[in-house]
């Protein structure tokens, strides 16, 4: 089992394997589609952006209302393949790490490479199993979105798995 | 002749939305432990043995199985003895958003397809039947997109063998893969129409797991896909291991002489509804 903490670096996850277990604390974000599509809007029309992405992590996920006296409702990973469109440029814009479920498109896994970025595999469905680490949540931006909006989440011992390494080997294989 | 309000539907709707996602179906739970005694793979054992601690916090924390707390999809079975006193339609609607904003579940429900917006708990989608005696059965079956967008229906030539019957259903698991949620569970829908082998694909995943059809050529069907499908090593998050499916549940219907409509709905893990009769 290996820790890592948030912002990432780049040696630390460049010490990573597929099929690792990790346990991660620090700040992530959520965002799943439609704050991708306004990421990469916000990206291509050079307007700031709502998070500074540098050296980040994004989770795949929007997470159930948030019940009374809690810290967060059920939050686990949604299907990554439908953000496969939007992330080779987050990752150049500095982005490091993803958290999702299932595979990626050969041009993630081309682009993580790159970067020397990392995708990691969390419990799938396994949402209230997941709420028990997360130790503060708020919505930070496309509020409007609901469980859509950016949530800016921090966890203590996230466990993950390493999906996709800095080297571009992927856990599911090539495709 | 007996009566019912649209009240008390509301009020059951509401009751059996949170049921269905905050506590797992018995029959559920009780698939996933026994693949978990059974799988071999070290890792699959132990995701397997996450969901069922999922199940249990969730049960336990009084919070949703999944985050994606689905699109609600209720079946109602009118007895034709049975008056509604009030609009039936809108006291599901009711009662899915108070039972939706009650249990802290998400709003996934987008209003305009194209326009998106935001995210509201109803309208769900409503099927409605009628049926000897006056009873009212409802069930909410919370259905998560991750799972339903890996859906497939084919229309098949009448002369389509068993065999290509099959591989369609095959191929749909290894294209949903590790993405949907594994291990699945598959609703399968043949015969009808288009649309209606759909319905009896979502209808199939009602049926209690290890409960098989009916018809006993159906049933060897069932157990036969099982196997084949347990083969594909696919397994817990697609990481690998022999439970890639917990059971497969087929419904069939009459169909017309030039067609074969086979629909398949797979379902995730956290195969979720809830069922009451009044």
């Amino acid at each position: 089992m290996k820790q890592i903490n948030t912002p990432l670096d780049k040696i630390d996850i460049g010490k990573l394997e597929i099929g690792d277990k990790v346990l991660l604390s620090g700040v992530i974000y959520t965002a799943r589609d439609r704050a991708h599509k306004r990421l990469i809007e916000a990206i291509k029309q050079h307007r700031k952006l709502p998070i500074s992405l540098r050296g980040q992590i994004i989770y795949y996920c929007g997470p159930t209302q948030t019940p009374k006296g809690k810290i967060i409702g059920s939050c686990g990973p949604t299907t990554s393949a439908r953000m496969d469109e939007f992330t080779p440029l987050l990752l150049e814009a500095g982005l490091l790490g993803m958290i999702g479920k299932g595979a990626r498109s050969q041009e993630v896994v081309r682009v993580i490479k790159k970067y020397k970025a990392v995708y990691f595999l969390t419990y799938a469905g396994c949402a209230a199993l997941l709420s028990r680490y997360v130790k503060s949540a708020k919505a930070i931006a496309y509020k409007d979105l609901g469980p859509e909006a950016i949530y800016k989440l921090e966890v203590k011992d996230f466990p993950l798995i390493v999906g996709i390494d800095t080297r571009g080997r992927s856990i599911y294989g090539k495709k | 002749m007996r009566a019912i309000s649209a009240k008390k539907i509301q009020d059951t709707v509401a009751e059996l939305c949170i049921r269905a996602n905050i506590f797992l179906r018995r029959d559920v739970l009780k698939a996933l432990k026994s693949a978990s005694k059974k799988e071999t793979n070290k890792r699959a054992k132990e995701l397997l043995e996450a969901t069922i601690k999922n199940a249990r916090i969730a049960g336990k924390d009084k919070l949703a199985i999944c985050q994606d707390t689905g699109m609600p999809v209720v079946f109602v079975e009118i007895g034709r003895d049975l008056k509604i006193k009030g609009d039936l339609k809108s006291a599901i609607n009711k009662g899915v958003e108070s039972g939706y904003i009650k249990g802290s579940l998400r709003n996934s429900v987008i209003t305009d397809p194209i326009l998106r917006g935001t995210p509201k708990y109803s309208p769900a989608i409503i099927h409605i039947d009628t049926v000897k005696g006056n009873k009212l059965k409802l069930t909410v079956l919370p259905k998560g997109f991750g799972c339903e967008n890996k859906s497939q229906l084919k229309m098949f030539k009448p002369t389509a063998n068993i065999r290509e019957i099959k591989k369609f259903i095959l191929d749909a698991v290894k294209d949903a893969g590790p993405d949907a949620c594994p291990p699945y569970v598959l609703g399968v829908g043949i015969g009808g129409t288009a649309d209606y082998a759909c319905l009896l694909a979502q209808k199939a995943l009602l049926r209690d797991i290890g409960i098989g059809n009916r018809q006993v050529e159906i049933k060897l069907l069932e157990l036969e896909l099982l196997r084949q499908v347990n083969k594909l090593n696919i397994g817990p998050m697609g990481l690998g291991g022999r439970t890639t499916v917990l059971a497969v549940n087929i419904e069939t219907h009459s169909t017309h002489i030039a067609g074969l409509p086979v629909a398949v709905n797979i379902s995730c893990h956290a195969l979720r509804s809830a069922t009451k009769t009044l």
